[in-house]
């Protein structure tokens, strides 16, 4: 009796999950904090007579890694959310196809790192330093203002960082301390920043939530390596003249390291034309501006608007660190390998 | 009725072994398929596709040191988390079976919710009650004017022990409490009436009747722990790392496969010699007894000593899991108001507006949760995992409760799915179930059944030992009397193992309440269960997403509580008839 029952209950369910899929639907595959508003996605599936599903697919690694698995049998039809430090790594796996977006017109060439266009640019945004300005004031202490700073005995024990083996937020700042100090200098500098108190976590979450004082966790910590749009997050109430936010970002020579996030046409679609809508519609003015209070990232096209959080309360650097993806690609396993006996050993 | 013994050659006898072969491979059938399935074929497409290329293109010598010394800590830690959840389980296990007390029943309900909770909320409990600005520490430094914590929890081994124990007690409490419960009074008695004071029956009878089931409970806790993963990364920090966490920055930041399956293949192989080790110690069969109804009520402690102990687990089990726990939903309607930069002093206000703006999507996100759908899909997901892991786990269980060879052999592949890499499993998903007919990933069925695959070792384990108490001569009496098979069944069977089945159906509902590691690798985000909605507000700065993060860990407590107690209050026909 028992064991007929379950063959019954799986194609039940099988017939349940099949029943859900329309004719037309464009289904993207993307990260873990993707986010979109509803009215911006509906005005593009009235508009195209189609149905948008997401994959979510974990963090932007693991997204990732999954879309080049499935390459012979693609789940999806775009991709989101491949970073500068990733894009190497995706583009050697050849799971996009070219596409010359008309659009791409309107995009500073800072953006383009593809040339083949195979992954177009979508939006930006800095990993930085950030700092409680209470307790920087009360305790009249200068807010450190350069890499340098950090290792000087007055900040002692009061940098939180994440690991870069299990966190992006803690590899793209490495990276930043690689293009400032080389890749020759850069563990003298961590050696130092470990002697003076650093304290290292698993992931952004425990580091600004936990460790730093400046938020909801008001940790140990006054100084958190986290993003520079993290401090228009924590302005409480309705934005007014007067208002200000707790924490600002530290701002000096490559204190910053700009993480930019793509888009691409996966190879294999059968939705190409419409695919193709989709990347246009992703860099078009409409969806440019929803992003930045979605998920606190800039626009790479300088025709949308910032909202009045992000014109208040997100700076940008003057001076991010940069680093090409070749680069990256070649180097991430040893650099990390290399920090990980530095620090944690 | 132990095949295994050498028969006379007697065709009857012949047949009837024979039918009974069959009649024998027949129970796991279901659960084999559905583990051959959902399990060993993902998982060994994975393997496969990642040790091809990593005998290929040849592992590097540097990475065997670092593997061998993660190892190591990884069965150092599991070994020591498992004594000390021994040593506060099975204390516990016995006041629950033996005494009632005034609040027993919370206190119970208390140490079965940390099993369900995700492990970001758990190190937030635990870091407001013992971290560096936690009450205990500033408690401390406010009494002793010390300038700096006393206290250092976080990123210690000890953190990441007590963490297991929160975890895992749960599971010795359950496991043998049920079979303590169960046990025939007589023989202690008879014990007693030969003249043996309490500490010698408890040491030459009680304790050698409860092997099976505190190795049972054992092997469970070690392997939870062994895979441990959220713990290590949030309580010891990055000084600490078990083969589960190296799989996974291999596998999603470094995008290491070759590496990862290699480590992922290590971990499938030591938790099958361990759940062979464990059957070898279990089919040493112990001393059968009649088993009878449970005795769930127990009886005050009488003498000074008795007292002494009830009082001493109480205070124990209160520290242990009440204080971390309250710290949630204090959390959830405090509004820290930042005289920031005074470290000592932090305002506090009340405030129900976490709950309230979990009502309210004001940035009209298309992924935003309604508490209520999340609870709806969370107890859906539950619901179908207690069911199809009690329809699978009865006959494997029934099989395993009078064991031949072949179950011999079976038996430690059920254990499997607790020593496999929760990040390899889903990667694996993505390689085989991503086209018709079995276009899996994409659908919201997978999350059940991953939830069933993590549920069924725990549902097996809790039923066999209450299979196997039934004398077989009870049924024959009642077949013998004219009754059929399910009347046989209903009248002997169930009310003997309506208890464990009870226990089983809340450890299936809490596994899958609280999972997420399985749950985050199904990809469709519209049937986002509470631990994920709970993940996405944390994954975002502001106060306002982590107090309603707080507020859905809250929630997501009510709700497990609710589901327990419901389970447990089942009026189940049968419940009075024994």
């Amino acid at each position: 009796m028992k064991r007929i029952f379950f063959p019954v209950l799986l194609a039940a369910l099988f017939l349940a999950s099949c029943a859900g899929q329309g004719p037309t639907t464009l289904t993207v595959m993307t990260h873990d904090s993707f986010a979109a508003s509803q009215p911006v996605i509906s005005a593009f599936e009235n508009a195209n007579h189609v149905k948008l599903v997401f994959l979510k697919s974990g963090d932007a690694g693991a997204a990732l890694n999954k879309a080049i698995l499935t390459k012979n049998a693609p789940l999806a039809d775009v991709f989101y959310g491949v970073d500068n430090t990733f894009l190497s790594r995706a583009l050697d796996a050849g799971i996009f196809e070219s596409y010359d977006s008309p659009l791409l017109a309107q995009i500073p060439a800072e953006f383009k790192l593809d040339p083949e266009n195979r992954e177009l640019p979508v939006d930006y945004g800095d990993v930085c330093i950030n700092y409680d300005k209470a307790y920087f004031s009360t305790n009249d202490l200068p807010v450190p203002a350069t890499l340098e700073d950090l290792a000087k005995p007055e900040y002692k024990g009061m940098l939180v960082d994440e690991n870069p083996a299990s966190s992006s937020t803690g590899l793209t700042f490495l990276l930043a301390t690689i293009v400032h100090f080389g890749p020759n200098g850069f563990l003298a500098y961590w050696k130092s920043l470990a002697a003076n108190g650093l304290v290292v976590v698993d992931g952004w979450e425990t580091a600004y939530y936990t460790n730093f004082s400046g938020s909801s966790g008001h940790g140990p910590q006054p100084l958190v390596v986290s993003y520079a749009s993290s401090p228009a997050a924590e302005v409480v109430g309705p934005i007014q003249a007067s208002s200000e936010s707790p924490i600002g970002s530290v701002l000096g020579p490559d204190t910053c390291f700009r993480q930019i996030e793509f888009v691409g046409v996966l190879k294999g679609t059968t939705h190409l034309a419409l695919a193709r809508k989709f990347v246009d519609f992703m860099l078009s003015q409409q969806f440019q501006e929803d992003m930045p209070l979605q998920m606190y990232v800039y626009p790479v096209n300088p025709q949308a608007k910032l909202p009045e959080a992000f014109v208040m309360f997100a700076q940008i650097p003057t001076q991010p660190a940069r680093m090409s993806p070749a680069e990256i690609a070649v180097n991430r396993d040893q650099w990390i390998a290399e920090w990980t006996q530095t620090v944690l050993h | 009725m132990d095949s295994d013994s050498p028969s006379l050659i007697n065709p009857a006898l012949v047949r009837r072994q024979r039918a009974g072969a069959w009649r024998r491979v027949l129970p796991w059938l279901a659960p084999g398929l559905f583990l051959g399935l959902f399990f060993f074929y993902p998982l060994g497409s994975i393997l496969w596709l990642g040790l091809h290329s990593a005998l290929l293109g040849g592992i590097v010598a540097s990475v065997f040191l670092p593997t061998v010394q993660v190892f190591l800590f990884t069965v150092y830690q599991a070994l020591l988390s498992t004594l000390l959840t021994l040593a506060l389980g099975l204390p516990s296990a016995f006041l629950f079976a033996r005494y009632a007390f005034r609040g027993k029943s919370f206190l119970r309900l208390l140490t079965a919710i940390p099993f369900m909770l995700p492990t970001v909320v758990v190190a937030a409990g635990f870091n407001a009650l013992l971290g560096g600005r936690g009450w205990i520490n500033l408690g401390a430094m406010n009494l002793f004017h010390l300038t700096t914590p006393p206290i250092t929890f976080v990123g210690t081994l000890g953190a990441i022990l007590l963490a297991h124990v929160f975890y895992n007690t749960t599971i010795v409490i359950r496991l043998v409490g049920n079979a303590l419960s169960h046990l025939d009074p007589r023989l202690e008695q008879a014990a007693r009436t030969l003249g043996a004071d309490s500490r010698r029956v408890f040491w030459n009878v009680t304790l050698p009747l409860l092997r099976v089931p505190i190795l049972a409970a054992s092997l469970l806790v070690f392997l939870f722990d062994f895979t441990s993963f959220g713990v290590i990364l949030l309580l010891g920090g990055p000084h600490f790392s078990t083969l589960e966490v190296a799989i996974y920055e291999q596998a999603t930041q470094l995008l290491n496969l070759p590496l990862a399956a290699l480590l992922s293949f290590v971990q499938l192989c030591c938790t099958l010699v361990f759940s062979i080790l464990y059957s070898r110690l279990v089919t040493r069969r112990g001393v059968s007894s009649t088993p009878r109804p449970a005795d769930t009520k127990g009886r005050p402690a009488r003498t000074w000593r008795e007292r002494f102990f009830v009082g001493g687990i109480v205070v124990l089990l209160f520290l242990m899991f009440v204080l971390p726990l309250v710290s949630l939903p204090l959390r959830s309607v405090t509004r820290l108001e930042a005289d920031r930069g005074q470290h000592t002093a932090v305002q506090y206000g009340l405030t129900g507006a976490y709950y309230l703006d979990l009502f309210q999507n004001p940035s009209e996100t298309i992924f935003y949760v309604p508490p209520f759908a999340a609870i709806g899909n969370s107890l859906l997901y539950a619901t179908v995992t207690v069911v199809l892991s009690l329809l699978l786990g009865f006959p494997a269980a029934s099989a395993l409760a009078r064991p031949t060879r072949l179950e011999r052999v079976l038996d430690p592949f059920f254990l499997l799915p607790l020593g496999a890499s929760a990040v390899t499993l889903g990667l694996g998903f993505i390689i085989t179930f991503n086209r018709p007919p079995l276009l899996l990933v994409t659908s919201p069925v997978l999350v059940p059944l991953a939830h069933t695959l993590v549920a069924l070792p725990f549902v097996i384990r809790i039923l066999q030992p209450a299979l196997a108490s039934i004398p077989d001569r009870l049924r024959q009496a009642a077949a013998s009397l004219g009754a059929p098979a399910f009347r046989v069944w209903l009248t002997v069977d169930w009310p003997i193992v309506r208890r464990a089945t009870l226990s089983a159906a809340v450890f299936a509902f809490t596994i899958s309440l609280g999972e997420f590691g399985a749950s985050s690798l199904v990809v469709r985000p519209e049937y986002p269960t509470l631990p994920i909605a709970i993940a996405r507000f944390l994954s975002q700065p502001g106060a306002s997403n982590y107090g309603q993060a707080m507020a859905m860990a809250t929630i997501l407590m009510a709700v497990c509580a609710a589901g327990i107690v419901l389970i447990e209050r089942l009026r189940l026909p049968g419940a009075g008839e024994f």
